[in-house]
C-alpha cells in the first residue's frame, strides 16, 4: 500500500467521484436500450410480427388450366397440351457436366440448348429447377426416367401448353396465347396476379384475346414458408386454381376447313353467316398461318415470312380488312330510293354510259351503256349510271342511314380482334373529318360503292343476311360460355317495306340465274338451292381521262397491288335464306370472274353440309369445279405461304 | 514503483485466495455466457456443431486464464503493463503482415492453437497501460498538457492501426475506453469537453470528405453510416441486415416466439446470426422479457465491477477496474445500440455471447485482472 497522504486521498475521492459519473452514464445509456428494447418489442411488436411473416411465407400461385375451346359440333379448336419437359436440380446433380453428358446421349439436345441451361444452372441457386428440355416426345421421357439413378438431379415433369390442333384454319378467329409481356402489361388494365408469372400464357389476338378473362380461369394459391435464400421449406396451405371456362364457337370446322382451303393462293376473305339466327358458320382469311408458331415462340426467319408477305397473313380481313364495297352496295341505294319514294320498280333512267354531274363526267363501267334501265335490269347487269341518278335524287344522309342500318359502317360485337367500323360516310362525317364540305360528286361515287364508302366482308354478310330477311341479324361468333348459351342478339325486323324488298330480291336473283347477269356464270343448278347475289369490283386507283380516251388497261396488265378488288355478297336458297356468303379477293379482278365462284363453292358446301354433287353446278363449270374439288381435298393447311403458286400450277398439270 | 508500495501482507495469500475472489461476478459471468452456449444451440438450428462446442472449449480455456491471471498479484500486472501494451502493438504489426484477410478487413492472426484478434487484446492493454500511467504520475501533473498529451499519443497510436486494418468498431472502443481512464483518472474536464467537440467537427470532416481524393473512411463504412440514417433506402443491399435484424428484434413481443422457433434466424434471413447480431436471435425467441434479463446481467457485472472498484483505494486497482467495466459496457452497448438501430452497424460482438475466441478470451482475461485488483486490494 502506498503510504497514504493527504494528496492520495483527494486523488482517491476524486476517482470515485468520477466512477460515479462514469457508472450514472452507463446507466443511463442502459435505460435508453431498454426504453428502445420497449418501444420495438411492445409497442411495434405487432408491425414487426408481421413483416417478419411476410418474410417467411410466401404465396404461389398455382395457374389455372385454360378453358378449351371447341366448333359449333363440339371440335376441339385450342386445348392444353401435356408439355414433357425435363429439370435440374444442381445441388442433387452432383457434377453438372457429368449428368448433362450423360443426358445428351439419351436425349436429343442442341449446343444452344445445352449452353443455355448450363447458364441458367450456374446463375440460379443450387436449388432452383431449371428446364433443360421442353416439348420432348414421351420416348425421350420415358428412356430418361428408366436412367434415372445414373442421372441425378434430373426429373421428368409435365407442363400445359396451349396447342390448335386446327391451326391454321382458326388462325384468325381463335388468334393465339404467348408469354404475358411488359407492353400487355401496360396495355391492360388487369390485377389478376397470374399476369405477374414470368411467362404466363395469355391470348394475344382474336377470341384467345377477347375471351381472355373466362378462359384463364381464376388462379389457386399455396402458402409456403421460405428461408432468406427462398428455398421452401414447407407448404402451410394450399387452395386449388378455378379451370377456365371452355367456349364453343359457332364456326363449322368443315365448313371453315373448306373456306381456307379454297381462298388459298389468294390474299382474300369469306365470310359465311347464318341467316336466321346470325351464327357464323365459317370466317375466312387468306393466307393464313399456323398459330402454335407463335405459343412456341417464333423463329425470325418465320416472322420475316410472314410479315413480309404482302399477301398479309397475320391480318383477319374478314373483320379488320375494310374495302370500298363497289357494286354490293347497289342494294343500299336502291332500298333508299325505294323506302324513300323516290324510285319506282319500273322506272327506267337511260343509262349513256356516262353522266355529266357539275361539269364532271361519271362514266358507267359499259362504255357504251345500258340504255333505259329499270331497278331489275340496273343489279342484274349493274348498271352505274342508273345509281347516280338515284342517289342525286335521294342525297347522301339518307344512303349512309341506310347502310348502318343494313350493317355497314357500325362495328360488329364479335370477339376478333381489331374489328373494323368501316364507314358509311355521310354530309357531317366529311365535315367533321376531312373539314371540308360534302360535294355531289362524292354522292355520286359514293352510290355504287366507291369513294368513302367502306366495308368489311363480315359486314357485306351482315346486309346480305339482313337483306335476304329483312330482320337485323346480328353476328354470333361465341356460342357458349362455359355450357351457358350466349344470347342470340337482333332478329327484330328491320322496319323495311317488304315489296321493295322483295323486289331487291329478285333482282338479285336475276344477278345469278338470268341470262346477261354479272353472275350468271357462277349459278347453282340444284332447283332447292337457287343463289340470289351481287356481283361487285373495286377501283383502287383512279382512271384518269387519258387512260379512259385510249381504253382502260386491262387488270391483267396491272401490278397485283393496282388491280381491282373483286367482291362477291349471295344469299341462298334465294325462297328461303340459309346461309349469306361475302367473299372479297383483294386485287382479284372481276367480281364476277375471281369472287362469285368462290362464294359460289363455299356456300354449295355450306348448303349440302360436305362436297357437293357435280349436278349442282351448272353444266359449263362441272369440269373446273371438278378440279378445284380435288385441289381443296389436298389442301395443306401447313404449307408456307410462300409456295402458293408454284404448288397451284404443279396441281394444274 | 515495486512491489513494496503495496502492504503484500495484508493480502491473501495461496490458494486462499479463492475464496476471497469477486464470486458474484464470475457467476454473473458464468450465466451470460450459458445464455450465448443457448443462442448459439438455437441459431445452429438445434446442434451444439458449428458453434456451442468450440465456443464452451474457449470458455474453458478463458475460465483457466481468468483464474490464473486473478491469482497473480495485481502489482505484477501493474509492472508488466509496459510490455503487455508493446507486445499487443508488435501483434497489431504483425496481423498488417501475416494476418487472414475476412470480409475486407484483416484482422486475425493464427498463433497456431487459437486465431487471435490482437485489436481485442489491445483494448484491454491500453486500459492498464493508462492505469498504471496514472497510478505513476504525480496527481498535480495529471492535468497538465505535457502529461496529458502523451496518454493521449499512447491511445492514438494502436486506435489508428485497428482503424487501418480497417476495423472502425474496435478502434471506436479502444479509443472511448481509453478515454474514459483518463477522465476517471482526473484530467480536467475542459479537454474532454475540447475533443468532444473536435471530435464532432472530425464526423463534419468525415462526410465533407466523401467522394473526394481525401475521403478519411472507406466506402463500405459510408454506405453502413447511410443505411444507418435510413435502412429503406436499400432494403435488400446494404440495410438488409439492420431491417432484418430489426425485424426479429420487434417480432419478439413481450414474451418472445419461444426457444428455437424464431423465423428469423432459423430462416436465416439474420445476418451474422451468430456473431454481432445474436442479441436479435435472443429478442426474437424470449422477447422483451429475454432481452431484458440479458442487459439485466450486464448492468449487475458493471455495478459489481464498480462496487469493487469503489472499495479498492488502489489507483492502480480502481483504474483498471473501472477500465475494464466501462470496456465491457462498450461493448455491449454498442452492439445493442447496433441492432436496434441506434448505432451504424461497425462490427462489434455481444461481450460473452457472441460466437468468437479472442474478444471471450480477453474478456475473461480482463475480469481475471480485475478479480486480481480485487483480491490484492489493501485492507
Amino acid at each position: 500500500m502506498k503510504r497514504p497522504t493527504q494528496k492520495n486521498a483527494e486523488l482517491a475521492r476524486r476517482v470515485s467521484r468520477r466512477a460515479f459519473v462514469i457508472g450514472g452514464l452507463q446507466l443511463a445509456v442502459m435505460g435508453g436500450l431498454v426504453v428502445r428494447m420497449r418501444t420495438m418489442q411492445v409497442e411495434q411488436a405487432e408491425d414487426f410480427r408481421l413483416l417478419a411473416e411476410e418474410n417467411r411465407i410466401n404465396i404461389r400461385l398455382i395457374p389455372p388450366s385454360r378453358g378449351l375451346v371447341y366448333d359449333r359440333e363440339g371440335l376441339t379448336l385450342a386445348q392444353n397440351e401435356q408439355n414433357y419437359r425435363i429439370v435440374m436440380v444442381r445441388e442433387d446433380a452432383g457434377d453438372v457436366d457429368d449428368v448433362l453428358n450423360r443426358l445428351v446421349k439419351l436425349v436429343k439436345l442442341t449446343p444452344e440448348n445445352l449452353d443455355r441451361a448450363r447458364e441458367e444452372l450456374r446463375k440460379r441457386s443450387p436449388f432452383v429447377p431449371v428446364t433443360i428440355a421442353e416439348r420432348l416426345a414421351w420416348d425421350d421421357i420415358a428412356r430418361v426416367s428408366a436412367n434415372a439413378p445414373a442421372l441425378p438431379g434430373v426429373t421428368a415433369e409435365v407442363g400445359l401448353s396451349r396447342s390448335y390442333p386446327n391451326g391454321s384454319y382458326y388462325a384468325h378467329v381463335l388468334g393465339y396465347v404467348g408469354p404475358v409481356s411488359d407492353f400487355d402489361l401496360s396495355r391492360l388494365d388487369d390485377q389478376d396476379p397470374l399476369l405477374q408469372i414470368p411467362r404466363f400464357q395469355i391470348g394475344k389476338t382474336g377470341v384467345e384475346a377477347k375471351l381472355e378473362k373466362p378462359l384463364r380461369g381464376k388462379a389457386g394459391t399455396k402458402q409456403i414458408e421460405v428461408n432468406a435464400v427462398g428455398r421452401v421449406m414447407r407448404e402451410l396451405s394450399r387452395e386449388e386454381s378455378t379451370t377456365g371456362a371452355n367456349i364453343q364457337l359457332s364456326i363449322d370446322t368443315p365448313l371453315q376447313a373448306y373456306v381456307q382451303a379454297r381462298l388459298d393462293g389468294e390474299s382474300a376473305s369469306a365470310v359465311v353467316i347464318d341467316c336466321e339466327n346470325g351464327d357464323l358458320h365459317a370466317i375466312g382469311s387468306a393466307p393464313t398461318f399456323d398459330p402454335n408458331l407463335f405459343v412456341r415462340g417464333i423463329s425470325v426467319p418465320d416472322w420475316q415470312a410472314l410479315n413480309e408477305n404482302k399477301f398479309r397473313p397475320l391480318a383477319a380481313k374478314s373483320v379488320q380488312g375494310t374495302y370500298p364495297p363497289g357494286s354490293t352496295f347497289k342494294m343500299v341505294t336502291a332500298l333508299t330510293a325505294l323506302e324513300d319514294g323516290q324510285v319506282t320498280f319500273d322506272e327506267t333512267v337511260k343509262c349513256t354510259g356516262h353522266k355529266e354531274v357539275a361539269d364532271v363526267r361519271f362514266h358507267c363501267w359499259k362504255r357504251s351503256g345500258h340504255g333505259n334501265v329499270n331497278l331489275r335490269k340496273s343489279l342484274k347487269e349493274s348498271c352505274d349510271v342508273y345509281y347516280y341518278d338515284l342517289a342525286l335524287r335521294v342525297g347522301i344522309d339518307k344512303i349512309s342511314e341506310m347502310a348502318k342500318r343494313l350493317g355497314i359502317g357500325v362495328r360488329h360485337d364479335v370477339p376478333m380482334s381489331a374489328v373494323a367500323r368501316g364507314l358509311a360516310p355521310n354530309k357531317a362525317w366529311k365535315q367533321e373529318v376531312r373539314g371540308r364540305d360534302w360535294r355531289i360528286g362524292d354522292t355520286v361515287n359514293a352510290s355504287i360503292g366507291q369513294g368513302d364508302v367502306l366495308a368489311s366482308p363480315l359486314q357485306l354478310a351482315v346486309m346480305t343476311a339482313r337483306i335476304a330477311t329483312g330482320k337485323s341479324v346480328e353476328p354470333r361468333l361465341i356460342k357458349s360460355v362455359d355450357g351457358v348459351p350466349t344470347p342470340e342478339r337482333g332478329g327484330e325486323d328491320l322496319g323495311l317495306n317488304e315489296n321493295n324488298l322483295r323486289e331487291i330480291r329478285s333482282a338479285m336473283f336475276a344477278v345469278c340465274n338470268e341470262r346477261g347477269g354479272t353472275a350468271y356464270a357462277s349459278r347453282i343448278n340444284a332447283r332447292e338451292f337457287k343463289l340470289a347475289g351481287k356481283t361487285g369490283t373495286s377501283q383502287v386507283r383512279r382512271i384518269t381521262a387519258e387512260e379512259r380516251a385510249r381504253g382502260v388497261t386491262k387488270n391483267e396488265d396491272l401490278p397485283w397491288e393496282r388491280r381491282d378488288h373483286a367482291l362477291y355478297v349471295c344469299y341462298a336458297p334465294a325462297d328461303n335464306p340459309k346461309y349469306a356468303v361475302s367473299v372479297i379477293v383483294e386485287h382479284g379482278g372481276g367480281g364476277s370472274k375471281a369472287a362469285a365462284p368462290i362464294a359460289r363453292d363455299i356456300m354449295l358446301q355450306a348448303l349440302y353440309g360436305g362436297t357437293p354433287p357435280l349436278e349442282a353446278y351448272p353444266s359449263a363449270a362441272r369440269s373446273q369445279a371438278a378440279r378445284t374439288q380435288r385441289q381443296t381435298a389436298t389442301f395443306d393447311p401447313f404449307r408456307s405461304p410462300l409456295d402458293d403458286t408454284t404448288e397451284t400450277e404443279g396441281d394444274d398439270a | 514503483m515495486s512491489y513494496l508500495d503495496y502492504s503484500v501482507a495484508t493480502a491473501p495469500s495461496g490458494f486462499r485466495k479463492i475464496l476471497f475472489l469477486s464470486w458474484p461476478i464470475i457467476l454473473l459471468v458464468c450465466s451470460v455466457c450459458g445464455v450465448g452456449f443457448m443462442m448459439l444451440y438455437s441459431v445452429a438450428g438445434g446442434s451444439v456443431d458449428p458453434w456451442v462446442d468450440t465456443q464452451v472449449r474457449r470458455f474453458g480455456l478463458g475460465m483457466a486464464v481468468m483464474f490464473v491471471v486473478a491469482m497473480a498479484p495485481i502489482w505484477f500486472w501493474r509492472n508488466v503493463s509496459g510490455v503487455a501494451y508493446l507486445g499487443s502493438l508488435i501483434l497489431l504489426v504483425a496481423v498488417e503482415f501475416f494476418g487472414d484477410l475476412q470480409m475486407g478487413a484483416q484482422r486475425w492472426i493464427d498463433l497456431g492453437f487459437i486465431r487471435l484478434q490482437p485489436s481485442e487484446l489491445t483494448k484491454i492493454t491500453v486500459v492498464m497501460l493508462l492505469a498504471a500511467y496514472y497510478d505513476w504520475l504525480p496527481a498535480d501533473r495529471t492535468s497538465r498538457p505535457l502529461w496529458v498529451i502523451l496518454p493521449v499519443i499512447l491511445i492514438l497510436i494502436p486506435v489508428s492501426m485497428v482503424l487501418r486494418q480497417p476495423d472502425l468498431g474496435t478502434s471506436l472502443l479502444i479509443l472511448m475506453g481509453g478515454g474514459a481512464v483518463m477522465f476517471l483518472a482526473g484530467v480536467h474536464w475542459a479537454y474532454f469537453v475540447s475533443v468532444i467537440t473536435a471530435g464532432v467537427g472530425l464526423i463534419v470532416a468525415i462526410f465533407q470528405s466523401r467522394g473526394t481524393s481525401w475521403q478519411l473512411i472507406q466506402d463500405y463504412q459510408f454506405r453502413r453510416i447511410d443505411t444507418f440514417i435510413d435502412p429503406s433506402q436499400d432494403p435488400l443491399g446494404a440495410g438488409y441486415h439492420i431491417t432484418q435484424a430489426k425485424i426479429a428484434l420487434g417480432s419478439g413481443g413481450w414474451t418472445g416466439r419461444g426457444y428455437m422457433q424464431g423465423t428469423q434466424s432459423r430462416l436465416n434471413f439474420l445476418p451474422e446470426k451468430h456473431t454481432d447480431f445474436i442479441f436479435t436471435t435472443l429478442a426474437e425467441e424470449f422477447g422483451f422479457i429475454g432481452a431484458f434479463s440479458l442487459l439485466a446481467l450486464y448492468a449487475l457485472i458493471i455495478i459489481f465491477c464498480i462496487a469493487s472498484g469503489l472499495r479498492n483505494p488502489d489507483r492502480f486497482s480502481a483504474l483498471l477496474t473501472y477500465g475494464i467495466a466501462v470496456t465491457f459496457f462498450l461493448f455491449f452497448a454498442v452492439n445493442m445500440s447496433m441492432v436496434m438501430g441506434l448505432a451504424p452497424v461497425v462490427g462489434v460482438p455481444l461481450p460473452l455471447v457472441s460466437y468468437g475466441g479472442s474478444s471471450m478470451l480477453v474478456l475473461l482475461g480482463a475480469f481475471g485482472l480485475m478479480q486480481s485488483a480485487h483480491v490484492h486490494r489493501p485492507r
